[in-house]
């Protein structure tokens, strides 16, 4: 025991500089730190949540630790009503404070998820970029229909201009999540779902599968990139320099297992490759109660 | 002849995984040895295995959960020492091994450490807390004991014979299904459920049927205790939610066995419907376990603070809504499955609902210490932590029920940290001081405080080294279960998290030593009085540990606090004039027997051999049927018996009162 | 009547009514279990898989027997708990049988109709619907089968022990059981059969 409390303090001091640390750290932990519209309204609503919370939870840990130093038996001076267990008013103020809060947040949560429903296209003079994303094992992969292209592990787009993507998966259920851009959504074979991002100023970001799909789960990261509109032109026409062409054929073999895949580009699609992947697992189209929303 | 049972079952794929086998043989082999040195097998078999007695059945409830518990914390330990350690690298577990132990900590912390934790201490408390001699129906109580034992036991087997499943303890699919996880994993989790399942359906109508009709004389609904009220609710859900678990799980098994479809990718499988299914079971099962530990809490802050527990109707009020609020949340374990604005809107909100009643316990908790004269007894000094470390917990979870918040930490180890922040503190610390408040009553003497205490900060303080930097994580994007991660700012935070694994490790040491510095002293602490804490409720009215027939005549209750206004009515420990004859319950192997069958039959689905399930399963219905036509299931303790027990329990206060008291 | 046989008649009728009471319970949790296979069969009917569907496969003819077979067998089985209670065991062995042979019947109905199916092809393994179908509508079989278990058991409880308090009892948990199973499939009939011809 005696042992146990000196490790203990031993580790204090590090637990302590690490904390410390982590507090500057977490000004650029992904969630905390938005670079686009979407994230940082999801964000803040975050914080909104934090501090209405606040009122409940700050008082009753102070009030805890109050009362038990307060009211310890060896504190004979303290009153002692040991009958005392009933009061309409406290109850009613138990009962009401609480519900104000909740009422508060529920608008809240009302409003939010309406404005921040990942089906709603965001507003914006410019059309938006269209991509379709396809999970795999284990792996991305991010079709354009517009440009013809394709690539693996990669997500680039423009700044300032809305993406549009729309998710399927080709294996188990995925969730394609870029905490920085737009959280995150399920990816389900024979369906599909959607998200909308957009990035304020050029930068790279890190997406990931956050839902567990099997032994290359882990590696399954790519790279979110976004670029000014000059730069993603430029890397359109990289693109399309790609030796390699997504047919059918080359379809099948990437669909393969495998783990760590390097970014790679193709130059040309299969057409209607996405809604084939899909439909591949629906044979006729699913009830209109199955499918979540087009 | 062997379904699809060969020799390559055996877990040499790994050298940690053949380690983790020899110990559960070794394990088991120990323990049979030791029962043989003792000579104990027979004395085992009569006086525990077959028993049906409540509180018998109840202590064997809790060993089996903290044998599990340890277990799931080996699981716990060693996915901490992963993670801490596979930056760029694989670490020391392969994948396939890691997805093992994380599906299994969960599957046995939820179905096997805290079901079994919670049923036990029911089991225990229940029937004397109400005044009876024993629940509605005995020997279902044991059918049930040995079904969630089997269920258990098929968990521990994957160690040694095949592999756990891979894809967690919720085991969504299509991962779950046959064409991703061919092997027998998944059918391990899903008969173990399965199984165990059945035993918790059976346990919950138990306790219903128990606590509507079996209360003594003059014990109305509104005089009953905290924990009985939150007993009966936990009872209702058990009831009603476990069948939803066995048509998810059942229709998995049958997508796997049979080749049906309907979680399958293709075929007109529809995935969505399985987190559906699950989740009406599993969250009210967050509340089938937090509930009864908010009624220990509330008898344990009433009895310490030495004062009535304050607002008792709001806290009625606000379990039941708890208990009818709990079926209307399940989706909002999935806004990411692209559901309307409407719908998600709808379950955030009625989520937030929740923590009104929730909140309104933990002020009414806070207004019980306000005026009262606090003993800092171990059980208290868990309900303490719980009320402090419970509503950072409530507020991630709050933040988590906002949708448009949730795309953003769904699936990361902020997830992971919420609720091991709600059941932690709010289940585990709940039945850990309930185990340290009532263990005088079952065994007759009392725990060490010094150990206690001791276990009780190292798990607080463990919980919060290992859980906080989780939080943190969640808000850096690192999604849960990852075997190995390539960013290096993730690592020191999982080096704390490991470190705080380890003082839990020192928390569950302090236990053990708890135990063994108890069992030596017990000589020192007996409690002879069968009231170590002043008590105010009636199970303290009987000796410890109370006699089979629990009372020798039925207690008559005239308030809320039924023990404490006996007390004070002078009436606590008089004398009744005669005593009559008891019928009780009489033992029966067909429990166990049951229970074996079962064990067999799950074994027999996993393996694939089919004569092999039907014939465990031709074995239960007989076994079944067998039992269910005798009508001779009760004995009888004599008049006389009884009073012989009763002189001796008054010769012994006689003797003692006056030095204790 | 001396004392501790009216003490040991009450505890006789509070074990029969914990027992309904923990019946009662039960049921209602299979209830669950039939609502959410009802609640996937509704959301499954149309995902055929380009299969057959239930206007294809249903009998109407073959399913209105079947309803009248448990009806009517709801009744005879009425018959017998009518019989127990003024104690005429003849009579309640009589109609157990008869509502043994009800059904006994329908089961057999339905295996046919399951047989066919799949011998045409259109078995549980063709796609979600039938899952579905086959799941829900053979788990009302397979309690039908067990409720013919029991009334065998039942039977022979009569014959050797008579209508002492137990069997009444246990005659009485059967009977709800049996027509909790009447309730169940007429809700199959409304919910599977009839729109899947509609």
């Amino acid at each position: 025991m005696k042992q146990a409390v000196e490790k203990l303090l031993r580790a204090a001091p590090a637990a302590g500089a690490a904390l410390l640390a982590s507090a500057c750290d977490l000004r650029h932990a992904a969630v905390l730190d938005p670079k686009g519209p979407i994230a940082l309204a999801q964000r803040d609503l975050l914080f909104d949540a934090f501090f209405v919370m606040m009122l409940v939870v700050v008082p009753v840990i102070v009030l805890t630790l109050l009362f038990a130093w307060r009211y310890r038996a060896s504190n004979t001076k303290a009153t002692y009503a040991p009958k005392w267990a009933e009061s309409v008013r406290i109850d009613t103020f138990v009962w009401v404070i609480p519900a104000l809060i909740v009422i508060a947040v529920a608008v809240l949560v009302w409003r939010s998820t309406h404005k921040l429903d990942p089906y709603r296209p965001i507003a914006s003079a410019v059309p938006p970029l269209e991509v379709q994303v396809v999970a795999q094992d284990w792996k991305w992969l991010f079709i354009y229909p517009e440009q013809g292209i394709a690539v693996v592990n990669q997500l680039a787009f423009p700044n300032g201009r809305p993406v549009s993507l729309r998710i399927t998966s080709d294996t188990v259920m995925n969730s394609f999540y870029v905490p920085q851009l737009a959280g995150q959504i399920y990816a389900m074979a024979g369906m599909q779902t959607r998200l909308q991002i957009l990035a304020n100023q050029p930068g790279k970001f890190v997406g990931r599968n956050s839902m567990y799909s099997g032994g290359g789960f882990s590696e399954q990261h790519f790279e979110v990139v976004s670029l000014t509109p000059a730069d993603f032109e430029a890397w359109v026409a990289k693109a399309r320099q790609a030796p390699g062409k997504l047919d059918a054929a080359a379809y099948t073999a990437l669909a393969a297992k495998s783990r760590s895949n390097p970014i790679a580009y193709y130059s040309a699609v299969e057409p209607k490759l996405f809604d084939s992947i899909i439909a591949k697992y629906t044979h006729v189209h699913a009830a209109p109660g199955a499918a979540p929303r087009r | 002849m062997f379904g699809r049972l060969t020799l390559e079952a055996l877990p040499l794929y790994s050298a940690i995984a053949a380690g983790g086998a020899a110990v559960t043989v070794g394990g088991a082999l120990l323990v049979a040895i030791v029962i043989t040195w003792l000579g104990a097998w027979r004395y085992l078999w009569t006086e525990w295995l077959t028993s049906v007695d409540h509180k018998r059945i109840g202590v064997m409830y809790i060993v089996l959960a903290l044998i599990m518990l340890l277990r799931g914390f080996v699981d716990a330990i060693m996915m901490r020492a992963q993670q801490a350690m596979a930056l760029n690298s694989g670490g020391y577990l392969p994948p396939e091994h890691f997805d093992q132990i994380f599906s299994s900590h969960g599957t046995i912390m939820i179905f096997f450490m805290a079901m079994p934790f919670m049923t036990g201490l029911v089991n225990i408390i229940v029937p004397l807390q109400i005044g009876t001699r024993d629940v509605a129906f005995p020997f279902l109580n044991s059918l049930s004991l040995w079904l969630t034992a089997s269920g258990a036991g098929l968990v521990m087997l994957s160690l040694v014979i095949g592999k756990f499943s891979t894809a967690g303890w919720t085991g969504y699919p299509p991962y779950s299904g046959v064409e991703a996880n061919p092997g027998v994993g998944v059918d391990y989790w899903i008969w173990a459920i399965l199984i165990s399942g059945v035993g918790s359906t059976l346990s919950g109508i138990n306790f219903i049927v128990t606590i509507l009709k079996r209360r003594a004389p003059g014990m109305t609904l509104m005089r009953m205790t905290p924990f009985v009220w939150t007993a009966l609710c936990a009872s209702v859900l058990m009831a009603f939610a476990f069948p939803a678990l066995t048509v998810a799980c059942g229709l998995l098994a049958l997508d796997r066995i049979f080749g049906m479809h309907f979680f399958t990718n293709a075929h007109g499988g529809n995935m969505m419907n399985y987190p559906n299914l699950f989740w009406i079971w599993g969250h009210p099962e967050v509340y089938i376990l937090i509930l009864p530990a908010f009624g220990i809490f509330s008898e344990v802050v009433a009895t310490f603070a030495r004062k009535s527990l304050f607002g008792y109707k709001s806290l009625v009020y606000a379990t039941a809504a708890i208990a009818i609020l709990s079926f209307t949340v399940w989706l909002h374990h999935f806004f990411t499955m692209g559901s309307s604005a409407n719908v998600n809107a709808f379950f955030g909100i009625t989520t937030m609902i929740i923590a009104v009643p929730t909140g309104v316990k933990v002020f009414n908790w806070l207004l019980t210490m306000y005026r009262g004269r606090i003993d800092f007894h171990p059980s208290m000094m868990w309900t303490i932590g719980f009320m402090i470390t419970f509503v950072i917990g409530g507020m991630t979870g709050v933040l988590l029920a906002i949708p448009a918040a949730d795309f953003l930490m769904h699936n990361t180890t902020f997830l992971v940290a919420h609720f091991h922040n709600m059941i932690i503190p709010g289940v585990l610390f709940g039945y850990l001081a309930g185990y340290m408040y009532w263990f005088p009553k079952a065994f007759g003497f009392e725990l060490d405080r010094k150990w206690g205490l001791a276990s009780f900060w190292c798990w607080l303080i463990g919980f919060y080294l290992a859980f906080m930097p989780l939080y943190i994580l969640g808000f850096k994007g690192m999604p849960r279960r990852m075997e190995q991660y390539n960013d290096p700012s993730w690592q020191p935070y999982l080096m704390v998290a490991a470190f705080g694994a380890f003082v839990v490790l020192l928390g569950i040491a302090s236990m053990v030593m708890q135990l063994y510095v108890s069992i030596r002293d017990r000589r020192k602490t007996a409690d002879v009085s069968g009231d170590p804490w002043d008590g105010r409720t009636l199970e303290w009215a009987t000796s410890s540990p109370p006699p089979a027939y629990n009372f020798a005549v039925l207690p008559e209750v005239r308030d809320r606090e039924a023990f404490l206004e006996m007390k004070e009515r002078g009436v606590a420990y008089r004398r009744p004039a005669a005593y009559e004859d008891i019928h009780m319950p009489k033992n029966s192997m067909v429990g166990v027997a049951m229970g074996a069958f079962a064990f067999v039959l799950g074994f027999a689905m996993i393996w694939q051999i089919w004569w092999l399930a039907a014939a465990s399963g031709l074995a239960m219905w007989i076994a079944m049927i067998a039992r269910s036509s005798d009508d001779d299931s009760e004995f009888k303790v004599t008049a006389a018996e009884v009073k012989r027990i009763e002189d001796a329990r008054y010769r012994a206060l006689a003797t003692k009162t006056g030095s204790r008291k | 009547m001396s004392a501790a046989a009216t003490a040991h008649d009450s505890e006789a009728a509070q074990t029969h009514e914990q027992r309904a009471l923990g019946f009662w319970l039960y049921l209602m949790g299979d209830a669950v279990i039939f609502a959410l296979l009802f609640a996937t069969y509704v959301i499954m009917v149309n995902n055929t898989d380009g299969g057959p569907a239930g206007r294809d496969l249903f009998d109407l003819r073959n399913a209105a027997i079947e309803t009248a077979l448990l009806l009517v067998s709801s009744t005879t089985f009425g018959f017998a708990s009518l019989s127990a209670r003024t104690g005429n065991r003849g009579a309640v062995l009589f109609w157990l049988l008869v509502t043994f042979g009800l059904g006994a019947a329908f089961v057999s109905l339905e295996i046919r109709e399951f047989a066919g199916m799949i011998a045409a092809g259109a078995g549980p393994d063709r796609s979600g619907f039938l899952s579905a179908f086959f799941t829900l509508v053979g788990t009302h079989g397979l309690h039908v089968s067990v409720g013919l278990v029991w009334i065998l058991i039942m039977c022979g409880q009569v014959m050797m022990k008579g209508l002492s308090v137990p069997v009444v009892s246990r005659l009485f948990r059967l009977g709800l059981f049996w027509h909790f199973l009447d309730i169940a499939w007429v809700g199959i009939f409304s919910i599977v059969y009839l729109p899947g011809l509609l």
